[in-house]
């Protein structure tokens, strides 16, 4: 039973730091702000979420375990929100799309003239 | 035989030089938008190695370190997204 519990929490361990690695990869690599904020938006719920797991399942449930909890709700609660607001942030101030975009624009066309 | 606390360590190291890449993008980004990613992602990250700390040294206050943490970086980015949208918070 202690040896599946130790697989269990390594195995998320390691998807976790490999979720992180992909998005530090897909940060570096990818062509625009919005394909970068796509990797990263990943690396922040998966990884952080896999970590904080395995932290949970290592120890004795106690106040720590709650703890934990809630900086995994937090996390989930926050990024894709902070996301987004930076995706409309860049959309908004007209930060360009990567070269062989093709951009299909389906809000109404007053949106459209507005970013033309 | 390394312990489950020695994975947590191993994992620590890795995230930290993970960590130090993502400020290439933060200091490089062509916009101000990338730099404000990249240090997104350090910060989620740095709230995971806090957490992790407490636990490789089995001192749990550093849990409300990461709990405010978390969310002090999160007013952060919503301040510096306002601004690059309308120039003012």
């Amino acid at each position: 039973m202690e040896l599946i519990m130790d697989i269990l929490i390594v195995f998320f361990l390691i998807s976790g730091v490999f979720f992180y690695f992909v998005g530090v990869v897909g940060l570096i690599r990818m062509p625009d702000v919005y394909s970068r904020m796509h990797a990263t938006t990943k690396c922040d719920t998966l990884g952080a979420g896999l970590i904080l797991l395995a932290l949970m399942l290592a120890q004795p449930i106690s106040t720590a375990t709650a703890k934990i909890f809630f900086v995994i709700v937090f996390i989930w609660l926050t990024n894709p929100t902070a996301a987004h607001i930076i995706a409309r942030a860049s959309y908004k101030t007209n930060i360009p799309f990567a070269s062989d975009t093709e951009f299909v624009d389906h809000t109404s066309d007053g949106a459209k003239e507005e970013r033309q | 035989m390394i312990s489950i606390i020695d994975a947590f360590a191993i994992a620590l190291v890795i995230l930290t030089i993970l960590g130090f890449v993502c400020l290439y993008r933060a200091y490089k980004g062509p916009s101000s938008a990338d730099r404000v990613v990249a240090i997104t992602v350090i910060a989620t990250k740095t709230c995971t190695i806090i957490a992790s700390v407490s636990f490789i040294y089995q001192k749990e206050f550093f849990l409300d370190v990461a709990l405010v943490y978390s969310l002090i970086s999160f007013i952060a980015m919503i301040g510096v997204a306002k601004y690059l949208e309308r120039g003012s918070c």
